[in-house]
């Protein structure tokens, strides 16, 4: 297997993980508590190897697990303490580890296996370098093994415990009524979020893995409002970040975590401008038709409020309507052409007058 | 100790550094106040992040690497960043805490990219670049020190002026609204001064923990007083002492980033006053629990 395709699957393994786990998070208002979690597994991934006198995997991943717990209990002690407000707890406490992480690595760790520019781009492209031996067995990318692992893990959490997640993210009432809590589902969460971010911690580095479990999910969202087919979107949304964000790291040699990320905010724009219930096109489309429809009830209101009074012919002249209702001429032009067309009004000597269907329209509307 | 007082004020860098990181923590301190209590301080997590790319773009457009340059590339990215955070905040179904998640990760994945690009690029010129990221504070020059004390004198003497305004928007945003000021400029003034807050101390602290620089202070502080004006006195106090004390010991010890450093100092601020602060300070509470269940009210004994 050439590099490569080593870089790419692994890639396309850690983003899927990562999305999948996204779509709860982004559903759950807690983007920011995954980012918190992404950036303090640091000092614990540090102290896990510092212990196991090397890039021990499981000593890591333990420590950083542990720092995860830490986080997030430190986070809703704090908030719970009603000291300072939500955003500013996670403000506190994770920089505050990160900073720890970064110095312990400088210090100790400089050039080793994992130095400062490790810690934030992460080292995908060594990926087809590191092999899994077991016993003087070849048994392949080490990273397959890792993020494959992962990806089962939270396959499997978000398959068994579909129905629960749902529940406990749409109507937490509803689940403690069914008699489970949804605090247990919440730190089952947190718990597979601080797993998958200690995989993709050395994938892709603390502020991508981040980029990987909202940008996808969050691009999903602006597609669908249907779970199941969120999580799939978000998951191809990953998987094509991936491909695209390697390719486009060989093509103008730069960093392949940082392509990903680039190619994954791309996509999002994409979504965030053709989206068809929430897109900037489909609003500014659908802004226009409603312009358009009051402003031909306007008029066709107006017409009927004059007609059969003594005003009646003066007030159906289009040049008076600029006035009357301080529309602009071509504007006038406009609305009065679309409603000859729905045939509401009709022109008679110089000035509208209202059709059958016009009177039905303003009288409804009125 | 008398010889560090000396070095301070007579040594060129160490000057230098002290005075930049003072700056950086007075400026950072006070507006962090307002983004604290506006519950707006992942919003310079953001903002921050986004800086990156501008600082980037900024090289690659100039060739050079003059403060004032980056920093205008840095506010520009930065701002771009906060709207596209209020687009995606109000016109879709996404919330506050994704749209931070997406803005800060895609914008600072596209600073990488090219930072990386600049890196690999074998311009000689570019070398340093990378410290933004983490901070170092030894690369301050008297030049740098400057355009900091400018732009902060500008930002501080802002909140001056508007300090009744900044007040009002702050606590009571529906009444600044009802009685007819234009709340929503004053709302985008303030977030321009944060922005610039950050800009002044992204050489310093980085792009990375920045963030922690608008917030850290601002929640220490608050546990002291319950007025506004001390609190920002306080924070600015705590920024600057925390500012001087993180960059003192980054360039004593070669190799440590300035960033981490003071965000350590910061961090041992913020929980002295979690514990010990006079207004709301965790441990006076537990004492007052403590003395209410040893002795119960005469009327059960």
């Amino acid at each position: 297997m050439s590099s490569g395709t080593v870089i790419i699957i692994a890639g396309i393994l850690v983003a899927v993980a990562c999305s999948l786990l996204g779509a709860f998070l982004v559903l759950r208002k807690m983007s920011m508590m995954a980012d918190a979690i992404s950036h303090a597994i640091l000092p614990g991934l540090v102290a896990g190897f510092f212990f196991a006198n090397g890039p021990n995997l499981l000593a890591g991943f333990l420590g950083a697990a542990l720092a995860a717990l830490l986080t997030v209990s430190l986070v809703e002690a704090i908030q719970k303490s009603g000291r300072v407000a939500n955003d500013s707890a996670i403000g506190i406490v994770f920089p505050a580890m990160f900073a720890l992480g970064t110095a312990l690595v400088s210090r100790f760790f400089a050039n080793v296996h994992l130095d400062a520019d490790a810690i934030l781009y992460g080292n995908i492209e060594f990926s087809a370098q590191d092999t899994l031996l077991i016993n003087g067995l070849n048994l392949g990318p080490q990273s397959f093994w890792v993020m494959g692992t992962l990806l089962l893990i939270n396959l499997l959490f978000v398959t068994l415990f579909y129905k629960e997640l749902k529940i406990a993210t749409f109507d937490p009432g509803l689940a403690t009524t069914l008699g489970f809590s949804p605090q247990v589902i919440h730190y089952g969460l947190m718990a597979v979020v601080s797993l998958t971010a200690v995989g993709a911690f050395t994938a892709v580095g603390a502020v991508l893995t981040v980029a990987l479990m909202i940008v996808p999910a969050a691009t999903a969202y602006l597609l669908t409002h249907n779970l199941k087919v969120m999580m799939g979107l978000a998951a191809a949304v990953g998987a094509l970040s991936a491909i695209f964000g390697y390719y486009m790291a060989v093509v103008i040699d730069t960093s392949i975590a940082g392509s990903i990320t680039t190619i994954a905010g791309l996509l999002f724009g994409l979504a965030l401008v053709f989206s068809p219930t929430q897109g900037i096109l489909a609003r500014t489309i659908q802004l226009q038709r409603q312009r358009l429809y009051f402003a031909t009830e306007t008029l066709v209101i107006h017409l009927h409020t004059h007609e059969n009074t003594a005003i009646a012919e003066n007030e159906s002249r289009i040049d008076h309507l600029t006035k009357e209702l301080r529309w602009k001429p071509d504007f006038a032009q406009r609305i009065v052409q679309n409603a000859l067309q729905k045939e509401y009004v009709v022109r008679v000597n110089g000035h509208l007058a209202l059709t059958e269907a016009g009177r039905t329209f303003a009288e409804q509307e009125n | 100790m008398i010889e560090l007082l000396r070095d301070l004020i007579f040594d060129y860098t160490l000057r230098n550094v002290a005075l930049g990181s003072a700056l950086l923590g007075i400026v950072s301190g006070a507006l962090g106040t307002f983004a604290v209590l506006r519950r707006q301080g992942l919003l310079g997590d953001a903002l921050a992040h986004a800086a990156l790319p501008g600082i980037c773009l900024a090289f690659m457009i100039t060739g050079e690497k003059t403060p004032i340059l980056l920093m205008l590339g840095a506010a520009v990215t930065g701002w771009l960043g906060t709207l596209t955070l209020m687009y995606i905040i109000r016109h879709t179904a996404l919330d506050e805490d994704a749209a931070l998640g997406i803005v800060l990760s895609v914008f600072f994945g596209f600073g990488i990219v090219l930072l990386t690009l600049l890196q690999r690029s074998g311009n000689a010129n570019q070398a340093g670049l990378d410290k933004y990221l983490f901070g170092q504070a030894a690369t301050l020059v008297a030049e740098n020190v400057t355009t900091m004390a400018i732009l902060g004198t500008l930002a501080l003497s802002v909140v001056i002026i508007l300090y009744k305004e900044f007040k009002l928007i702050t606590f009571d945003p529906s009444f600044a609204a009802s009685i007819g000021f234009g709340a929503s400029w004053v709302s985008v003034l303030l977030t321009f001064l944060i922005v610039i807050a950050i800009v002044i101390g992204l050489q310093t602290v980085g792009v990375v923990l920045m963030a922690a620089m608008l917030i850290g202070p601002a929640a220490a502080a608050r546990q002291w007083t319950n007025r506004l004006d001390h609190m920002i006195m306080l924070s600015a106090a705590f920024g600057a002492l925390s500012g001087v004390g993180g960059a003192l010991v980054s360039i004593s010890e070669s190799g440590l980033p300035t960033g981490p450093m003071i965000i350590l100092v910061l961090t041992l601020f913020v929980i002295l006053s979690f514990t010990f602060g006079s207004a709301r300070g965790l441990f006076w509470e537990w004492l007052h629990n403590r003395n209410r269940t040893l002795t119960p009210p005469p009327e059960v004994v």
